[in-house]
């Protein structure tokens, strides 16, 4: 499998949000978007996902046209998780993870056996046994995070897209996310916008920075995330520590 | 899953609605009435009540459906086809037929342009509203669609040559189910149906989009398409539900937020039962303003709006936080 896309430009307002971005990815692995505010982060994940068509360019997917694969397949393939993600009614937090099954799902009657059961094993996995029938409305904001994260992981994508699925995380449950996302990428491609540096650090195999619309660099966590390539895409001075623990950043 | 219950309930309290629909009114048909042909009140329940029964079930099955299927469309509990205008529209439509002499002359172009006006309802609703709605724009935007169409059927029925102006434009946009015949079941009947299978075929739709826009096109979702079939199944219903009765509000608001509790939230599984106790509730009501002591019986979307008003306010409260 792999997922490609070439020269991909976006114009809003005038205004090119990308600008000549190209990237290619394999079958596996993490990879961490990274990029100020307004660097095209949330805009270039709609478009690897298919759902925004870029101005210019393509996006491909094993050599196809996204545009020309159908919805539904490409649904069954590739997750999608945007910023923020929540649930405007009541639903019981198992039948919002079941929403993630819908590209499956026959047009009329309940849900077949057989996903009942992944539904009750990713509700499991992710730690929501507890709040199985909660209304998702009632989620402290980590709860409802793992609400969404396994709504996006139950139907096994090949591809996971996830746009900032840490913001507004505490440290233990941003840290919980990336471990899911983590053991997710050995077997699949999961690509993630993530602001928290140390953390793209610590569980990324690529990063793929962002600054102005194009591509500042992209390659391993390791060879991007130096003090030089921090500084020429934030504007901020660091200092990066690697011990056998993980990955510091010192703001400087 | 538990099997849920309150299907069989609210098809039971149907049932028993339309029955005491038919026996009810100034004159009391009790049950050996019904098999002799002879006795006067036979007529009475046959030609007169069951016609009005047989109204009163679809349009409020109509009315609650498609209350149900515009909230999960914007995620909105307040939205309603009578609140937020589309009903008004319908009517709209109606009248125009009316006010240039079409409805005389071909009769089937009343309901059908009442189903045209509520579906550019519907549509206007959702484009002034824009795609982020705030509770509080789309709210207002039914309001103001609401005030313009309801201006604008009085101005038509006031500027034809017509000395019962005033009566008919409080026929259309105070309905009720008075007087009315097996014609106008089967007029608004495959209509009804046609919009209902429409809405229902949404279904899984209406359960992605519980996520937000975004999540349901990933998830194979065709936005556009869902609206513009919304639209369709919802103008289909509300507009023939409107040719025939004129506008009764509040149905569609009061159901799916009563039901809500009883589905588990998702949208889908709210149809059906907002489709029955839609029906359940305009049978009940019904049965109220006939038997309210009155000498001219209240209109019926006069007494729904008189306890939908509350209801919206009651609600309102409710959401103060999400307004806010």
């Amino acid at each position: 499998m792999t997922l490609s896309a070439s020269d991909i430009s976006v114009r809003r307002g005038g205004r090119a949000v990308l600008d000549g971005v190209s990237a290619a990815f394999g079958a596996k692995g993490l990879v961490a978007v990274i990029g100020p505010n307004g660097a095209g982060k949330s805009t270039l994940l709609s478009v690897l996902a298919g759902l925004l068509t870029p101005d210019a360019g393509a996006v491909t997917l094993d050599d196809v046209p996204l545009a020309a694969i159908d919805r539904r397949a490409l649904a069954r393939r590739r997750a999608y998780l945007p910023q923020n993600a929540r649930c405007d009614w009541p639903i019981a937090v198992e039948r919002v993870v079941a929403l993630g099954l819908t590209p499956t799902l026959p047009a009329l009657g309940d849900l077949p056996a057989a996903d009942l059961a992944r539904v009750a094993a990713m509700v499991e996995a992710c730690d929501l046994a507890a709040h199985r029938t909660q209304p998702v409305t009632t989620l402290s904001g980590g709860e409802l995070a793992r609400t969404m994260l396994a709504r996006a992981l139950v139907g096994a994508p090949e591809i996971l897209i996830a746009d900032e699925p840490v913001a507004g995380l505490d440290p233990r449950h941003a840290r919980d996310a990336l471990v899911r996302l983590r053991a997710h990428a050995h077997g699949a491609l999961v690509i993630v916008a993530v602001h928290d540096l140390a953390l793209a650090a610590q569980y990324a195999d690529r990063v793929l920075a962002l600054r102005d619309g194009r591509v500042a660099a992209d390659g391993a966590a390791g060879d991007v995330l130096t003090p030089q390539t921090v500084r020429a895409v934030f504007d901020v001075d660091v200092r990066i520590e690697r011990d056998s623990e993980g990955v510091g950043i010192r703001y400087l | 899953m538990t099997r849920p219950w309150h299907l069989p309930a609210l098809a039971g309290l149907v049932i028993a609605l339309a029955m005491a629909s038919l026996m009810a009114g100034r004159v009391w048909a009790p049950w050996s009435a019904w098999w002799d042909t002879g006795d006067p009140r036979w007529a009475i329940i046959f030609e007169l009540r069951l016609p009005r029964t047989l109204l009163a079930i679809l349009v409020g099955a109509a009315l609650g459906l498609s209350g149900a299927a515009m909230q999960g469309y914007t995620r909105n509990p307040l939205a309603d086809p009578g609140v937020l205008g589309v009903s008004s529209m319908a009517a709209l439509g109606a009248v125009l037929t009316l006010y240039f002499g079409f409805a005389a002359t071909t009769p089937w172009l009343l309901p059908v342009a009442a189903v045209a006006g509520a579906i550019i309802g519907v549509l206007l609703l959702l484009a002034i509203s824009g795609a982020a709605a705030s509770l509080i724009t789309f709210v207002l935007a039914g309001v103001i669609l609401q005030s313009i169409a309801g201006a604008a059927v009085a101005l038509a029925l006031s500027l034809a040559p017509n000395p019962w102006a005033t009566q008919e434009i409080l026929d259309w946009l105070m309905g009720a189910l008075t007087d009315r015949s097996m014609q106008e079941v089967t007029l608004a009947a495959p209509l009804i149906v046609l919009g209902a299978g429409l809405i229902f075929h949404l279904r899984r739709a209406l359960d992605a989009l519980s996520l937000g826009e975004a999540s349901a096109a990933s998830l194979g979702v065709d936005i556009t398409r869902t609206q513009r079939l919304l639209a369709l199944g919802v103008g289909l219903a509300t507009g023939a539900s409107v040719a025939v009765t004129g506008v009764i509000g509040f149905v569609g608001l009061i159901v799916p937020h009563l039901l809500r509790p009883f589905t588990g939230g998702e949208p889908g599984r709210l149809l059906l039962p907002s489709a029955i106790g839609g029906a359940a509730l305009v049978l009940a009501a019904d049965i109220l303003v006939r038997l309210t002591p009155s000498a001219a019986e209240v209109k019926l979307g006069v007494a729904l709006s008189a306890l939908g008003g509350p209801f919206f306010l009651a609600m309102l409260f409710g959401l103060r936080r999400r307004v806010a």
